[in-house]
């Protein structure tokens, strides 16, 4: 068990409602939240690919950068903000069309990472960026964005609302019978929904591989919003350990484990977030080190692995089959989908190459492991709907 | 009489050795075990086996000295069985005991529900 926490632990809006389902509530980045409903992990896991999942990720920092003046004309306002934030990212921020989400990186002077992140053009509003980033370092990064803005432009914080996601193949037939429309959305696009009188943040995303949507409902609507979904017979509520399981089999990293301030956007495989008017700029915090990696290429490199037997869990050494330590597992488990052991970690680059036979040591026994394209589990992402 | 640790493992008189029912419930669905090898001798406390939930690995203890006499072969395939049935099927190893007296240290089933919540 965890020990106590210096803080208390934060409540999302749900909480009862986590409570009164019965969800197993743990720490987890300073919020209380369910890793787990009754049925069990596997279970939902396996739902949330056939059916509708629905998670409670309120605990994430979604916010609001509004320009402090904007003149109206869309494309300039647009620009402008968009020249505030992109020195501190990765991506083509100025690019981005109305209603459209990137994922992207905020840098650090020296060329690692301090966080992934969604970075949304308003579909409405003049100026404006719709920012999710990650729960355990959104005070630093709000931080940053809101100095880097000073004076320019205005971060509103929007998380003591609830953020929700519908993730799964059933999730656009479940969610346009509430919200009319939002089947019409592409992957990475959202849009702002009414509903009984809210108004709801829809983009159509997540954290799984699957179709799906993340929605950023007021606290007031919250739990009326959720209520709805869930009854739906389709829909089941989710816990932190499917959504872990779910995005290591969809081979997405998860912050603070397979990236941190010392991995680069080269060696976590993330190269396709670099905007490439921005990478012939060269005016991306840490450029140095990724003009560098891009030229002559990295250390080492994000991988996935088979493993045969007992999950690889996080810290677990890989090493050749002669037993040469040559890196580490970042994320580890078992993969409900595919029944088996499988992770993410670090090796150099003469190892990544997939089918290559290397061995992870799990309590200080060798197993053998398998170099594996990423995903596990091929995503199955809507990026242009039927009309 | 089964006898229950303070780690949630059982030990029945025939030195049959498993994980509770409240154990299995607090780990959540189980899809690995880590067996002990047969004729394996361990002292009280020592640790025995493995199981590993989609979450975390979890060390499974020795309730008593003694010799591994048996291990479920059955949790290799299917280690689900220790969530379905935790004191029949999903039974893990089997000890011949050095000291059937080490049993009167531990907790009968009445004690035991005391903690077991």
């Amino acid at each position: 068990m965890a020990d106590a926490p210096a803080e208390p632990l934060l409540h999302v809006p749900l909480n009862d409602r986590h409570i009164a389902l019965n969800g197993r509530m743990v720490p987890f980045a300073g919020y209380c939240l369910p890793v787990q409903y009754p049925t069990g992990i596997i279970t939902e896991h396996k739902w949330t690919r056939d059916s509708a999942g629905l998670f409670d990720v309120s605990h994430m920092g979604p916010s609001v950068l509004t320009l402090a003046a904007p003149t109206g004309d869309a494309e300039a306002d647009h620009r402008a903000v968009a020249a505030l934030i992109e020195p501190l990212v990765t991506g083509d921020i100025a690019g981005l069309r109305p209603g459209q989400l990137r994922y992207t990186l905020l840098m650090n002077a020296d060329g690692g990472i301090a966080d992934d992140l969604m970075v949304g053009r308003s579909p409405l509003h003049s100026g404006s960026l719709y920012i999710i980033v990650n729960a355990a370092t959104k005070g630093a990064d709000f931080a940053r964005i809101a100095a880097a803005a000073l004076g320019k432009a205005v971060l509103h914080r929007a998380d003591d609302g609830a953020l929700l996601a519908l993730q799964g193949p059933k999730a656009v037939d479940v969610l346009s019978s509430l919200l009319p429309g939002v089947e019409a959305l592409g992957f990475m696009s959202y849009l702002r929904f009414e509903w009984q009188g809210a108004a709801l943040v829809v983009s159509r995303s997540g954290y799984t591989g699957e179709d799906g949507y993340e929605m950023l409902v007021p606290a007031a609507s919250a739990a009326a919003f959720w209520d709805a979904l869930l009854a739906d017979e389709r829909v089941k509520p989710i816990g932190l350990g499917a959504r872990d399981s779910l995005r290591l089999e969809a081979g997405l990293p998860l912050y603070g484990h397979d990236l941190d301030p010392t991995v680069s956007p080269v060696e976590a495989g993330l190269t396709f977030t670099l905007s490439k008017r921005r990478r012939e700029t060269g005016d991306i915090a840490g450029a140095t080190r990724m003009s560098a990696e891009l030229a002559n290429g990295p250390q080492r490199l994000r991988v996935g692995l088979f493993v045969e037997g007992a999950p690889a869990r996080e810290g677990a050494e890989i090493t050749t089959p002669e037993g040469a330590v040559i890196g580490r597992v970042t994320s580890g488990g078992f993969s409900p989908s595919l029944s088996r052991a499988i992770a993410l970690g670090f090796v150099p680059p003469a190892y990544a190459a997939p089918g290559t036979k290397l061995a992870v040591l799990v309590r200080g026994r060798s197993q053998p492991a398998e170099i594996t394209p990423l995903p596990f589990v091929p995503h199955r992402y809507v990026r242009k709907p039927a009309s | 009489m089964t006898k229950f640790t303070k780690d949630h493992e059982y030990i029945k008189t025939d030195g049959t050795v498993g994980i509770t029912q409240y154990a299995q419930e607090q780990l959540g669905d189980i899809v690995f075990v880590e067996l002990p090898a047969i004729g394996k001798t361990l002292k009280q406390g020592d640790e025995a086996a493995v199981v590993e939930s989609v979450k975390a690995a979890s060390e499974i203890y020795a309730p008593a000295s003694g010799t591994v006499v048996a291990v479920n072969e059955a949790l290799s395939g299917e280690p689900g069985l220790i969530n379905t049935d935790p004191d029949g099927a999903g039974w893990i190893f089997k000890l011949a005991l050095d000291d059937a007296g080490e049993l009167d240290g531990l907790m009968d089933a009445d004690a035991y529900a005391r903690i077991a919540v």
